[in-house]
């Protein structure tokens, strides 16, 4: 399988008042045109690894990293103007909430169409055919009404397939979704998924997953980095995250209710201070 | 048992003339005294509406509601607020950024004229498992389920027969939702309290709650003991669609 994107050491650092605090600590995997899962709780830096790929931390807080590379070029040294032509041509993002991503001012039209005009030269009218094409491809009914409509006007579903339309409308070649699905109700998080999966499959794109869902990501993704504290704690294969070895990742099974297997009390984490000092498993496949 | 929540033909409405919007129509179900109560159904279904309209928060609506025997009318009384109380979705949005633990739970206390304050915010403190040290915090000095657990202590204060809780654990991690789970199992034991919860994961009501109503677009489908959910013995297709939908969530 040939490497997309490769991330050696990554470290994600803030400076405080009680010194610098490290939210990433060393971290490193590689991304084939495969679905890799990161999974964590609140605060284990699986949203800023996600973000640092794309250079989006912002002052003070300070990436540093072996490499970032892609394609064996290294994205640290770049300039921001080619960062920019990265973003959204090479790699781009889905962000949680559509409600705070899209711009409440510009039609959704508008707005898909600026994302396509950005790295492809195109006229409007060519964008306009291209821009209603890729709002059917995420399967919403009577695009044409859409493109005319603001974000304020979309239900959580919609809002979350326009903004999946935007971010592969120039056809990256990554696609790094941060919680795209957990601001939606579980019916409408199948349909998301499914067509997420179907257009990274027929592009033969890369998918970074960002979840703190264990369940979703074991049935969704292929391989899985398990963070805890800005480390990776453990790697597995999705289909075998039930047979986990790690207590971390055992733990946090353990806590979620079961609908087959009723109890009267649920499993309590006990955290183990070992597991914050132990070195980053390597997440290369 | 006597039956603690009666609710029958409940319709609430928000907005007025031609924006008037119908959140909940005709629903109708009890709950005995003791017992956990589950309201499921997928976003604008209307199932937090029916807490809002019995606490108060949602004054336009018809129908026949009552607490412990004691038909509602459209104002409540210091009584009521002493029989129900409520835990919100987001700890961090439901507690005041500038009251410390402190001034939450004295206000709350001052206000149900309670005289022993100091002796019960410890009792408080110690029931939701914080421990007097956290008194003095503010808000932001807590985490998470820290915080969920402040409001939990705040709903306590009163000495409530019944809490309402809106999806109480669906802003926490997994590991931390285990906790207040656990926390909220204990407290109806020991305090014998009824409980009525909403929430979207059916795994968390069926981990909680005896029976279930369905919701959809501000109806009840289908009232159904949790056994019964578990066996697959749903009588309403919208009902298995969201079993299904809830256990394979990649189509």
């Amino acid at each position: 399988m040939s490497t997309l994107l490769d991330v050696d050491n990554l470290w994600v650092k803030f400076p405080t008042r009680n010194g610098i605090f490290d939210a990433v600590r060393g971290v490193s995997f590689s991304l084939g045109r495969e679905r890799l899962g990161i999974v964590g709780e609140s605060g284990s830096g699986k949203s800023l690894t996600g973000r640092a790929i794309l250079r989006l931390i912002r002052n003070p807080g300070i990436v540093e990293a072996g490499h970032i590379s892609l394609h064996g070029e290294n994205l640290l040294d770049k300039s921001e103007k080619e960062m920019r032509a990265i973003r959204g041509e090479k790699i781009s993002m889905v962000m949680q909430d559509p409600k705070f991503s899209l711009n409440p001012v510009m039609t959704v039209g508008d707005q898909i169409i600026e994302a396509y005009r950005l790295h492809a030269k195109a006229s409007k009218a060519e964008a306009y055919k291209k821009s209603v094409e890729m709002l059917e491809a995420v399967a919403i009914r009577d695009p044409e009404r859409v493109m005319k409509a603001y974000p304020h006007e979309m239900s959580g579903g919609m809002g979350q397939r326009i903004m999946i339309a935007m971010m592969l409308i120039p056809n990256p070649e990554i696609l790094i979704a941060d919680e795209p699905t957990s601001a939606l109700d579980v019916s409408v998080q199948g349909q998301v998924l499914s067509i997420m999966d179907k257009l990274v499959k027929e592009r033969g794109m890369g998918l970074l997953f960002i979840s703190h869902d264990l369940n979703l990501v074991s049935q969704f993704c292929d391989r899985v980095l398990i963070m805890y504290s800005g480390r990776i704690v453990e790697v597995c294969d999705a289909d075998k995250l039930h047979e986990a070895q790690h207590p971390y990742t055992k733990g946090l099974l353990g806590s979620l209710p079961k609908f087959d297997e009723p109890s009267d009390r649920l499993q309590v984490l006990t955290r183990d201070p070992a597991w914050r000092d132990a070195p980053s498993v390597e997440g290369r496949a | 048992m006597s039956t603690s929540i009666s609710i029958e033909n409940l319709n609430v409405y928000f907005g007025e003339h031609h924006d008037l919007f119908q959140a909940v129509k005709n629903a109708s179900l009890s709950v005995e005294q003791g017992a956990s109560f589950g309201l499921v159904g997928e976003s604008g279904s209307g199932k937090s509406t029916i807490l809002k309209a019995i606490t108060g928060l949602a004054p336009q609506w018809d129908g026949h509601m009552a607490i412990e025997g004691a038909d509602l009318t459209h104002k409540r009384d210091r009584t009521f607020y002493k029989t129900v109380q409520m835990v919100f979705q987001d700890p961090y949005a439901s507690l005041h950024p500038r009251h410390s633990v402190d001034q939450v739970l004295t206000e709350t206390l001052h206000l149900h004229g309670f005289d022993d304050i100091n002796n019960r915010i410890n009792k408080l403190l110690l029931d939701v498992g914080l421990g007097p040290a956290f008194r003095f915090r503010y808000p932001h000095q807590l985490s998470g389920g820290q915080r969920q657990r402040v409001a939990i202590a705040r709903a306590l204060a009163p000495e409530p027969d019944i809490l309402l809780l809106d999806e109480p654990t669906s802003a926490l991690d997994v590991s931390v939702q285990a906790e207040i789970l656990n926390l909220l199992s204990d407290l109806r034991s020991e305090h014998g309290l009824t409980y009525l919860m909403v929430s979207h994961d059916l795994a968390v009501v069926a981990h909680m709650c005896e029976r279930v109503a369905v919701m959809q677009n501000g109806e009840i489908v289908e009232i159904i003991d949790v056994a019964d959910m578990r066996a697959g013995k749903t009588t309403q297709d919208y009902t298995a669609s969201l079993l299904h939908a809830s256990a394979n969530r990649v189509a």
